[in-house]
């Protein structure tokens, strides 16, 4: 396998991990705190909002997850273009309503069909760039 | 309308000056030899001590707290579709700051990627 080959699935794998890993953490943050209810942004109801938070498995599986997010966006940054990491990760989008679909049988508008053609075209085109244009770390320094 | 689009300028220059920061750092701090929990570790150790991600992390969260704020004043429908120009305003920092090659087919992927994600948001 090519050196810019292994560079390439090494990048999308961790896109992948990235856009996963940020999307079930926002799902479980809402799902948190929906069950919290509405928090009121005064002081006596940030108070009482606190201790329902710490204590909701939901907000720190969510937390978990969100965690594995930038640590994932930090390592693919280490290696791979900044622009080509940003609009990978919007696949996110496309990702989200097709899970809507599926999985909550919600209606999705024509309009947003578009969009999600629009942004898989799009990651499509910047997934055929060169995952890396500036030179490596190892290599600077060389 | 002249206070929406302050705060979306702020949304937009505390999103991509916060990445672009964390991006020159982290490729300061190299990659991690390995994708094991050891390397990965001591990845996080050196990224965490580069004064790079220190100077983009408040700018990300100033980028949080402004999106709240419009979250706040106008509909999601409207606040995502337009901090989607952040793509556009990234891409340019990508090769202007970071010296990154950005061709024409990765271009026309932003371009694409950005009106998406507005069509998407706007449902």
């Amino acid at each position: 396998m090519t050196h810019e080959r292994r560079l390439r699935i090494k990048t999308l794998f961790m896109v992948l991990v990235m856009v996963v890993c940020a999307n079930t953490g926002d799902l479980m943050l809402k799902r948190g705190m929906s069950g919290i209810g509405e928090v009121q942004p005064t002081l006596a109801g940030l108070a009482c909002a606190f201790p329902l938070t710490v204590s909701n498995s939901s907000i720190w599986i969510g937390i978990f997850f969100l965690t594995g997010f930038m640590l994932s966006y930090m390592m693919v940054l280490s290696w791979a273009d900044y622009s080509y990491v940003m609009p990978a990760g919007a696949f996110g989008y496309a990702i989200l309503t097709l899970l809507a679909v599926v999985f909550l049988h919600e209606v999705v508008s024509p309009r947003r069909w578009l969009g999600v053609v629009f942004i898989c075209v799009g990651v499509l085109l910047v997934g055929q760039t060169k995952p890396r244009t500036t030179p490596a770390v190892r290599e600077a320094l060389a | 309308m002249m206070r929406f689009a302050i705060v979306l300028g702020l949304l937009i220059f505390g999103s991509t000056g916060g990445e672009i920061a964390i991006t020159y750092g982290m490729k300061a701090t190299g990659e991690p030899a390995r994708l094991r929990p050891k390397e990965i570790l001591q990845f996080l150790g050196r990224a965490l001590c580069n004064g790079w991600f220190w100077a983009g992390a408040p700018l990300m969260a100033l980028a949080f707290y402004a999106l709240l704020v419009l979250l706040s004043w106008e509909p999601i429908s409207l606040v995502i579709p337009a901090s989607a120009l952040s793509y556009v305003v990234g891409t340019f920092g990508a090769k202007y700051v970071l010296g990154e090659d950005v061709s024409a087919a990765r271009w026309a992927g932003v371009i694409l990627v950005c009106v998406g994600v507005a069509l998407v948001a706007k449902g």
